[in-house]
C-alpha cells in the first residue's frame, strides 16, 4: 500500500516492523545527533483541517528530523473558507509535487477520499471518528517498551468511545495484535456497533478495570457533543473519571495512558496523571515522534521501491 | 394507424399471469388483447414480440427532475429520455425543487415544461407545506384542481404534528394523497448511514432503524385519527413491516412504497466511504433488505419505486457526512428488478404490480394495466439480456448510480406511450 490510512489494513507483521523502527527511532532522538537523511530532498506538507498542536508539532518535528522539507498548512484558515472543495484542495497541492501528505480532517474517509486523488503517498493523521493510526501505533510501542509484550494483555479503554477515533485504530491494532480488549464507559458514549468488535462492553469502571494491565483513558470530547450524552461532568468524573479508587481495580503495576490533550478532574484525575509510576501520559508523547519517523520513512521506502521494506 | 404485438408473452399484473398472445393499440388505447386464436392484423402496423416480455410501462412515484432550478442536475427532456429507455411510461415528480412546488403557478410550469419536453407522461406532486417548511399547508385545493396527484414534503418530515394533522384532516375533505417520509427527525437528523457495527467502525453518524418505524407508527395514529389517504414513501426496515400490516388489516387507507436501492442494495456497500450509495434513508441490512423484498412479493409494500435522485460529480465528491444523498435510476430500476426474478425473489407479475399497476392505482391514473380500455403505455422487454452498467451511457444528465459496473439483466427493447413509441433500443425518440 502507498498509504498509511488506519490500522485496519495493517497485519500483526506490519504492525510490529514499524514498532521494530521506532525503537531505533527512539534511541536517535535521545541523542545529541537527532537529524538523519531518510528523507533527504522530499517534501512533507502537513495539512490540517481541524486544530491541533500536539499532533502537527509531532509530525512537524517527525519530518524536520528525517530531513525532509517540511510545510505545515492551518487549513482552516486557507481557501477552504473560500468555498473550495477538499479534492481541488488536494490537486492543487498535489500539483506541486509533495512526495508525502500528512491529513488530519474532522469527517471519517475525508482522507481516504483524499488519498485517491493525489499521486504522493497520505498518511491519516486522524478522520473524523474513523481512525488515527500513528496514535494507536504509538501507544502499542509505549506499551511493548514498557511491560515488554504486546500481546496476551488485558487492556482497558474508557470513557468516551464513541466520538473516539483514537479508540476505534486501538481495537484494531490491540485485537490484531491478541490481547483482550474492554470498552468502559456511559451507554450513551459507547458506539451502538461495538459489541461486535471482539470486544467485551463494561459500563462500570470496577468491573471494568479487574486485573488489567493498562488503563487508557480517552478524552471527553465536548467539541463533538451535538446532544446530551452525559448528564454533567461532574456526574462523569464521579462514575467514569480515573481516580486512585477504581485504579486499585487495575493491576497493582498497571499503566495509565491518556492521548492528550488532558481535562484533569472530568476524565482524570490530576494526581494519577502525574504520577510517574504508573502515568506513561509523557512517554506517549516522546514515542509519538518516533513512530511518526518510522511510518514516515517507511511508505518513502515503499515509495522508492529501493528496498523491500515493510508493505505498508 | 394501430400498433398491434404479436408472439409476445403477456405480463398481466392485474390477473398476476403470464402468458402468450397478442395486444393492438388503437387511438392511444389498448383495444384488443387475446391470448388465444390469431389476431386481426388489418389496419396495423404489426410487430412480432420474438416471444419477449409485454407489460404495462413502469409509472415511478417519486422522481426528482432538478427543473426548475438545477437544470444541469436534469431536466425534464433528459429525464424524460431516461425514463423512456428505462421502461417508465409514467414519471411521479417530486416537488422539491428550486424553488418548491407549492403553489399552482409553480405546477403549471413545471405542467408545461413537462409538456414541451417529456416523450413520457409526467403525473406532478406538489409539497404539503409551503416551501416544505413544515409550517403552513399549501393551497391543496387549488393544486389538485392544476393537477397534483399527491401531495409530499419529500425528504423532511412534517415536525409538528399538529401541522401534519391539520394539513392530512384538509386533504381528506378534498380525496387528496399525502405521502410522506417516515422517520423519526430527532434520532435521524444528521445521520448518514444506518446504526450497527458498520457505522460504528467506519465512524459514520447514524440512525437506528427503528427510527423508521416510529415515524411509521406517529402517522397510522395521525390517519387512524383523520382518515386521511396516505403513502409512507420507503419502508426499508423489518422493524416496520408488522406496524404496516395492523395499520392495513385495520382497514385505515395507507400504502407503502420502497425504492429499488433498498431492494437490491446493503450497507456493506458503503464501505470505502462510496458516496455513490449514499441515500436516504441510509442503506440497511441484509436481514431488512430480504425482507422488504417479501414484503414486496406478498403485497404488504405496495410500490417500488426508482427514487431517482440526479446529483452532479461535486455534491458527491465530498467526503461521505457532506457528501449529497440520492441515487439515480430510471434507467436502472428494471434491471434491477430483473436480477431479483431471476434470484426467485420476485416474479414479473409481481414486479409490474409493484412498478406499474399499484402506483397508478394509487394515484387513480389508468395505467399500470394490459386491459381493453387501458392507456397504450407498454414495454417490450428481454427479461434475461445480460449487460454490465456503464454509467457513462446513461441518458440522465447526471450519472450517481449505485450501479456503475455491475452485472446486471433485462433489456428494454421498446417503450410506448399511448401507442406511440418514445425509446428502448434503437428507438426514435430523440426527434
Amino acid at each position: 500500500m502507498r498509504h498509511l490510512l488506519g490500522i485496519e489494513p495493517l497485519s500483526p507483521a506490519d504492525i510490529t516492523a514499524i514498532l521494530d523502527l521506532s525503537d531505533s527511532y527512539v534511541k536517535l532522538n535521545r541523542s545529541n545527533q537527532k537529524h538523519t537523511n531518510a528523507l533527504a530532498g522530499l517534501t512533507q506538507v502537513n495539512m490540517f483541517f481541524e486544530n491541533s498542536t500536539r499532533t502537527q508539532a509531532s509530525f512537524e518535528l517527525a519530518g524536520k528530523r528525517l530531513g525532509a522539507d517540511v510545510m505545515s498548512m492551518a487549513m482552516q484558515a486557507s481557501s477552504i473558507k473560500k468555498g473550495e472543495t477538499l479534492i481541488d484542495t488536494a490537486l492543487t497541492l498535489n500539483a506541486m509535487h509533495p512526495d508525502l501528505l500528512i491529513v488530519r480532517h474532522p469527517h471519517s474517509g475525508a482522507v481516504d477520499l483524499l488519498a485517491e486523488k493525489v499521486n504522493c503517498a497520505v498518511l491519516n493523521a486522524g478522520d473524523g471518528r474513523h481512525e488515527h493510526p500513528t496514535q494507536a501505533l504509538l501507544d502499542a510501542l509505549t506499551i511493548r517498551r514498557r511491560l515488554g509484550q504486546l500481546s496476551g494483555l488485558k487492556v482497558a479503554i474508557c470513557g468516551d468511545i464513541a466520538h473516539s477515533r483514537v479508540a476505534r485504530s486501538n481495537v484494531q491494532l490491540l485485537t490484531k495484535m491478541g490481547n483482550e480488549v474492554r470498552l468502559i464507559g456511559p451507554p450513551t458514549l459507547v458506539p451502538s456497533g461495538a459489541a461486535d468488535w471482539d470486544v467485551s462492553v463494561h459500563g462500570d469502571m470496577a468491573e471494568g478495570l479487574a486485573g488489567v494491565d493498562v488503563v487508557m483513558m480517552l478524552r471527553l470530547q465536548r467539541e463533538r457533543m451535538d446532544g446530551g450524552f452525559i448528564p454533567s461532568e461532574r456526574e462523569y468524573y464521579h462514575r467514569f473519571g480515573l481516580d486512585a479508587e477504581k485504579l486499585s481495580h487495575a493491576k497493582e503495576d498497571a499503566i495509565v495512558m491518556h492521548p492528550g490533550p488532558m481535562n484533569r478532574g472530568v476524565e482524570i484525575d490530576g494526581e494519577i496523571a502525574d504520577d510517574i509510576n504508573r502515568s506513561v501520559i509523557q512517554e506517549q508523547v516522546e514515542m509519538g515522534v518516533a513512530v511518526r519517523m518510522a511510518a514516515m520513512d517507511l511508505l518513502m521506502q515503499n515509495r522508492r521501491e529501493t528496498k523491500p521494506g515493510v508493505m505498508l | 394507424m394501430d400498433v398491434l404485438f404479436t408472439n409476445a408473452r403477456l405480463i398481466d399484473p392485474e390477473a398476476g399471469t403470464e402468458s402468450k398472445g397478442s395486444l393492438r393499440i388503437s387511438g392511444g388505447k389498448i383495444a384488443e388483447v387475446l391470448t388465444e386464436g390469431a389476431p386481426d392484423v388489418s389496419g396495423a402496423q404489426v410487430i412480432d414480440a420474438g416471444g419477449m416480455c409485454m407489460a404495462p410501462g413502469v409509472v415511478d412515484i417519486g422522481v426528482k427532475i432538478c427543473e426548475p432550478g438545477e437544470r444541469h442536475k436534469e431536466s425534464f427532456r433528459s429525464a424524460g429520455l431516461a425514463a423512456a429507455a428505462g421502461g417508465v411510461t409514467t414519471i411521479v415528480t417530486r416537488p422539491d425543487t428550486l424553488p418548491t412546488i407549492d403553489t399552482p403557478e409553480a405546477l403549471e410550469f413545471q405542467t408545461r415544461r413537462a409538456a414541451e419536453a417529456a416523450p413520457v407522461h409526467v403525473a406532478p406532486m406538489a409539497a404539503l407545506t409551503k416551501g416544505r417548511e413544515g409550517k403552513e399547508m399549501v393551497e391543496i385545493g387549488f393544486l389538485k384542481d392544476a393537477g397534483a396527484v399527491a401531495f409530499t414534503d419529500c425528504d423532511r418530515v412534517v415536525e409538528n404534528t399538529k401541522v401534519f394533522s391539520r394539513a392530512l384532516t384538509y386533504a381528506k375533505s378534498l380525496d387528496a394523497l399525502v405521502m410522506a417520509h417516515v422517520q423519526e427527525p430527532g434520532l435521524s437528523h444528521g445521520a448518514a448511514a444506518t446504526s450497527g457495527a458498520r457505522a460504528s467502525r467506519m465512524g459514520l453518524p447514524s440512525v437506528s432503524a427503528m427510527a423508521e418505524r416510529m415515524g411509521l407508527d406517529r402517522d397510522i395514529a395521525l390517519i387512524e385519527m383523520t382518515g386521511a389517504a396516505y403513502h409512507a414513501d420507503q419502508i426499508t426496515t423489518h422493524r416496520a413491516l408488522p406496524a404496516l400490516e395492523r395499520a392495513k388489516a385495520n382497514g385505515l387507507n395507507v400504502t407503502a412504497g420502497v425504492s429499488i436501492h433498498h431492494l437490491t442494495l446493503t450497507e456493506a456497500a458503503i464501505k470505502e466511504y462510496r458516496t455513490f450509495f449514499k441515500v436516504k434513508p441510509p442503506l440497511r441490512t441484509e436481514e431488512d433488505r430480504a425482507a422488504a423484498v417479501a414484503a414486496v412479493a406478498s403485497g404488504l409494500i405496495d410500490v417500488v419505486s426508482s427514487m431517482h435522485t440526479p446529483q452532479d460529480e461535486e455534491s458527491k465528491r465530498l467526503p461521505f457526512e457532506e457528501a449529497a444523498s440520492g441515487a439515480v435510476g430510471l434507467e436502472t430500476l428494471l434491471p434491477a428488478m430483473m436480477g431479483l426474478v431471476a434470484a426467485g425473489e420476485l416474479t414479473l407479475p409481481q414486479v409490474f404490480r409493484a412498478a406499474a399497476l399499484a402506483p397508478a392505482r394509487r394515484l387513480g391514473l389508468p395505467s399500470g394495466r394490459l386491459s381493453v380500455g387501458a392507456p397504450g403505455d407498454v414495454i417490450l422487454f428481454d427479461p434475461d439480456a445480460a449487460f454490465t452498467l456503464d454509467r457513462t451511457t446513461l441518458l440522465s444528465k447526471s450519472k450517481n448510480t449505485p450501479f456503475d459496473g455491475a452485472k446486471m439483466r433485462g433489456r428494454v427493447a421498446g417503450t410506448w406511450v399511448r401507442g406511440r413509441r418514445v425509446g428502448g433500443e434503437d428507438a426514435d425518440a430523440t426527434h
